[in-house]
């Protein structure tokens, strides 16, 4: 199962990092999200995985680790947060400077495609 | 006490002459002279007590920690020095009264020179090596203050901003060594590192500490290769040059040198360094002064010389090298100081420093004339003055050195012909200046100075001739505490006297001034031979170096730091691969002995979703809205794998904030375009997709590195005291609010300052607003569905309720504040798009702003309300009551912090959706005064 687990951790996370190297804010927005996914799940395991153990007292023999849990929770929440602020800067930006690339202006190839349209 | 006074009148004599402005000059000058003065006297009241070889301190403990401390230390050396600093110092505020014309602003020429000195006096009287270097850094910037004065005038800037970056420099590098030093010795006290000279000397770092130790002196005392600031510096008014330029600044390094003489020195690197170097300096000093044509460059070269002189006597090594060394520096200042003065002196009352032009000053100004020829005869080493007496101890001990092996017979002979040339020059000051002919194009008839300008120069020549006749009598003292200083300890015999027979050192002499007279009678063929060298303009070519190093460093910086978020991460994620590759590279098997779990058919099911759901993203990643629905398959199969692994609290938590995070893309996307243009070349791509393979791998494996190692974690403790220390069964939730409350205050902090600052970027927005969807389809233009909001208004009560429960069941059983709170504003926001903003305002019309800021408040208060009860921060507290009808329930003070946590994500999450969900409406956050 770790396996299993591990591989979808890297495989989440190389999908963010593609995601966010592209050069518009939207696709940057859903790789960071990506990437975050990734990392909570990255978080997480460094609990260990545990089946049937919920960190409820009472309730099983064997629980899983809450430490990683809580931090975990909180990641998740400040993740929307941040996620939030990225789009509407991106929204900002895009209002602002007329385009949503991620570096304020269309590379200089676009800009003479665009022009010889 | 006395001692830290010897420093803090000068720096407070910085402000005396910026207060007497007003008064006439005379009465400023005066009252200048008052602090240093003073400070004279009480650097004499220790006569008795340094001669006698005793060391006083003064030590006032600052940083001990950092090994900062206010330590003052008079001993020989400093005590030689400091008479040095005030005495000359006191006859240049003197000179400078006169010097100075009434255009110039005296009392801020003052007021740097007083900086000036303070800087100094700290350098020699520092007991403590980072002390030391900030003086030794307030020289740099004094003098960069003092050279400039004349800032009108290009030159003096060029050269004060030419002087300040080669000795800042040196200064940055002298940092390093004393950094150096602290860490081999221990300590940055000076007398411990000047007692572990075996320490540094055998440790590795030796030759990288004693190299950047002497670059930090030779830049200061502008030895070989790093003199060409010194006459550049000429540009200065010549007191300046007196002071600062013969007889105090350009002496730091060499009193470095000195100082740490006794630790630093003995080691072959260190003959080598330093006496090839002094030997250089000595000789290209000496032999581009005879073909200055400007006085003060004359003398400017001379003083390189004869720094370079002072440098090879305390390369040399011997005991009697470093006597030498001293002796010179005393002999140096007195000529020197007295030179530059006349030649200031000349400068003032002839209008010119031009030798071609100053001819036949003599019978203008006889006395000045005089005073100047017996100080140049001092310069040239010319027997009954003071420069004759060190010159000899240097010819004696240029013939004791074997530093070069059996070449060592080079060095008396080199040392020979730099006096040579010394000879030469020096007659060339007297006889080009003050004979050879009349004057030519002279603006104004010389004449001699105003009476009191003069008395400086005689006191110094004076002194020069007095030294000169009875060297034993007047400074053997002073001589033998500042050598035991440097020796540290034992001092060698040695004879101050003018006679010591025909011996060598005499025979170099005379050969020294037969020949110099020799090379200047002739000077016209060598002068003819210079001329078709090129010529260097240094100062032009050390700025060009500068500009086009700048331009270099502004090039890489502009490759570097392009503006491109894309490039930026592209450096990040190599940085990373690196960093986390080489440590996953030396880990020999990547299992770390834990057994591996069982896969199951749901499990397998689940994760082959994900990585379908993840792959769909990236490769439709162009339609947005697909893509947005793809991403949102992950978040669901994100948050099952949480409650399958045991997390039912994150798996409920996932659950909300990816509804939120999805309405809230979907709202995005109305402000931005629909599709991603095709942009990246197929070369990019390849290079982003080998990249994210390249971190998903390693990140991948780091995970599977994780979970493979046996765990041993801290949680053992949450388990154990969650129930007994936080009155609840659901750990993770205790943790959060009680344990780690802390930590969860400052996140909802962040939540609230998130949500504070999309509000912000939203008001006064530029309008746009798309009529059509990237299709090019117009927006549907009926309001709202039926069904959604009659379905929706029976639902919010429902949310609420539900809400409630999973609140209150947090402490116990999944849930909490942070999913509670996330469900509410779920709840709300579905009323938002079924109703509309319009109809929401009619019910509820709330300032989210506000629920964010009573959120935050009442978590905090909860925390503060533990201090009423003794107890530290956020302590919580909880018991059981018996209540009717609902039997007995605990309640625990960590509810009301959870309280405050569930206000605040409420608002938090409203006040970012609302405000851009308002942007479509009439609603839009402004600011009120621009209504």
């Amino acid at each position: 199962m770790e396996t299993l687990f591990a591989c979808c951790i890297g495989f989440l996370t190389a999908c963010g990092v593609f995601l966010m190297l592209r050069g518009r804010t939207f696709p940057v927005v859903l790789g960071l999200t990506m990437l975050s996914y990734a990392v909570n799940l990255f978080l997480f395991s460094s609990g260990r995985l545990t089946l049937r153990g919920a960190a409820v007292l009472g309730t099983s023999e064997q629980y899983a680790d809450p430490l990683p849990q809580a931090l975990v929770l909180t990641a998740i929440v400040i993740g929307f947060a941040m996620t939030a602020f990225l789009v509407i800067l991106a929204i900002r930006a895009r209002a602002d400077l007329g385009n949503d690339h991620v570096d304020g202006k269309l590379p200089e190839s676009e800009m003479s495609k665009k022009e010889s349209r | 006490m006395t001692l830290m006074w010897i420093l803090l009148l000068p720096l407070l004599g910085t402000l005396v002459p910026l207060l007497a402005a007003k008064w006439n000059r005379s009465a400023c000058a005066l009252a200048t002279a008052l602090p240093p003065a003073i400070a004279l006297m009480l650097v004499l009241l220790h006569t008795e007590q340094v001669l006698s070889g005793n060391t006083v301190r003064f030590f006032l403990s600052w940083i001990p920690l950092l090994g900062l401390d206010i330590s003052i230390r008079l001993d020989g050396l400093a005590y030689l020095f400091s008479l040095l600093i005030l005495g000359i110092g006191l006859l240049i505020i003197l000179y400078a009264r006169y010097y100075l014309s009434e255009r110039d602003s005296m009392p801020r020429f003052y007021a740097y020179l007083m900086l000036f000195m303070t800087a100094m006096l700290g350098i020699v009287l520092s007991g403590n090596l980072l002390q030391l270097w900030m003086f030794w850094e307030l020289t740099s910037i004094s003098s960069f203050l003092l050279i400039s004065f004349w800032w009108h005038k290009a030159e003096a800037r060029r050269g004060a901003r030419m002087a300040l970056t080669v000795t800042g420099a040196g200064g940055l590098a002298l940092l390093a060594a004393f950094l150096l030093i602290g860490q081999v010795v221990g300590s940055y006290d000076l007398d411990v590192v000047l007692a572990s000279t075996d320490v540094i000397q055998q440790h590795s770092w030796y030759p990288i500490l004693l190299v950047l130790f002497l670059l930090g002196c030779f830049t200061k005392s502008a030895q070989f290769p790093f003199h060409f600031w010194l006459p550049n510096a000429m540009a200065a008014p010549t007191p300046v040059s007196a002071y600062l330029h013969s007889a105090t600044m350009v002496k730091a390094g060499i009193f470095l040198l000195a100082r740490f003489y006794p630790a630093l020195s003995g080691t072959e690197l260190w003959f080598i360094l330093v006496s090839l170097t002094g030997l250089a300096t000595l000789l290209i000093g000496a032999y581009l002064a005879l073909f200055k044509h400007d006085l003060k460059g004359l003398l400017a070269y001379s003083t390189i010389s004869h720094l370079g002189l002072i440098t090879l006597l305390f390369g040399m090594g011997t005991d009697l090298a470093a006597v030498a060394g001293v002796f010179h520096i005393i002999n140096h200042a007195t000529f020197k100081a007295s030179l530059f003065m006349a030649a200031g002196i000349i400068d003032h009352e002839s209008g010119s420093r031009d030798m071609r032009k100053l001819n036949g000053l003599w019978q203008f100004m006889p006395i000045t004339a005089t005073l100047a020829m017996v100080a140049a005869a001092a310069m040239a080493g010319v027997p009954l003055l003071n420069g004759f007496l060190s010159k000899e101890m240097f010819f004696a001990e240029t013939l004791h050195q074997h530093l070069l092996g059996s070449l060592s017979w080079v060095i008396p002979v080199l040392a020979t012909v730099a006096a040579i040339f010394s000879v030469a020059y020096s007659m060339r000051f007297i006889h080009d200046v003050f004979f050879n002919g009349q004057p030519k194009g002279l603006t104004k008839t010389p004449h001699e100075p105003p009476r009191y300008m003069r008395v400086p120069v005689e006191v110094l020549v004076a002194l020069c001739i007095l030294v000169g006749i009875f060297p034993a009598y007047l400074i053997g003292d002073l001589l033998h505490a500042a050598s035991a200083s440097v020796l540290g300890g034992a001092v060698p015999e040695y004879s101050l006297a003018i006679w010591h027979g025909f011996n060598l050192p005499l025979m170099m002499s005379i050969l020294a001034l037969a020949g110099g007279t020799l090379i200047y009678v002739n000077r016209k063929h060598l002068f003819d031979f210079q001329n078709t060298l090129p010529d260097v303009d240094t100062l032009n070519s050390f700025e060009r170096s500068v500009k086009s190093l700048i331009a270099r460093c502004d090039q890489f910086y502009q490759w570097l730091d392009n503006g491109s978020l894309q490039r930026y991460m592209v450096l990040v994620l190599l940085a990373f691969i690196v960093l986390a590759g080489v440590p996953l590279l030396e880990l020999d098997t990547l299992w770390g002995g834990r057994d591996e779990l069982p896969i199951d058919a749901v499990n397998a099911t689940g994760a082959a979703m994900l990585l379908i759901a993840a792959f769909a993203t990236v490769v439709w990643h162009r339609k947005r809205v697909v893509a947005l629905l793809m991403i949102s398959v992950v978040g669901l199969m994100v948050s099952i794998a949480f409650t399958r692994f045991s997390a039912p609290d994150l798996a409920l938590t996932q659950l909300s904030v990816e509804v939120v995070t999805v309405i809230l893309l979907m709202l995005a996307l109305f402000f931005l375009p629909h599709k991603t243009p095709k942009q990246s070349e197929a070369p990019r791509v390849v290079r982003d997709i080998s990249i994210a393979s390249m971190v998903g791998v390693l990140v991948g494996s780091l995970s599977y590195a994780l979970m493979t190692r046996p765990l041993s974690s801290i949680s053992e403790f949450f388990l154990a005291n969650a129930k007994t220390g936080g009155g609840g069964t659901n750990v993770v939730n205790v943790i959060l609010v009680d344990f780690r409350g802390f930590d969860t205050m400052g996140e909802i902090a962040v939540l609230g300052i998130a949500s504070l600052g999309i509000f912000k970027l939203l008001t006064r927005i530029p309008v746009f607003k798309p009529s059509s969807d990237g299709e090019g389809r117009p927006w549907a233009t009926e309001r709202h569905s039926l069904l959604l909001s009659t379905v929706s208004q029976s639902l919010l009560p429902l949310a609420i309720m539900v809400s409630v429960y999973i609140f209150f069941r947090g402490h116990n059983l999944p849930g909490g504040g942070f999913i509670a709170g996330l469900i509410t504003a779920v709840a709300i926001i579905l009323q938002y798009i079924a109703q509309g903003v319009d109809w929401v305002k009619e019910r509820m019309n709330v300032e989210y702003q506000r629920v964010v800021a009573i959120g935050l408040l009442i978590a905090l208060f909860t925390g503060v309300a533990s201090w009423a009860f003794g107890k530290p921060f956020l302590t919580s507290w909880f018991d059981y009551f018996d209540i009717p009808l609902l039997g007995e329930i605990e309640l625990a003070s960590a509810i009301a912090f959870d309280l405050g946590v569930y206000i605040t994500v409420v608002g938090s999450t409203l006040l970012i959706l609302a405000s851009l969900g308002k942007m479509t409406t009439s609603h839009r956050p402004v600011h009120k005064d621009t209504i």
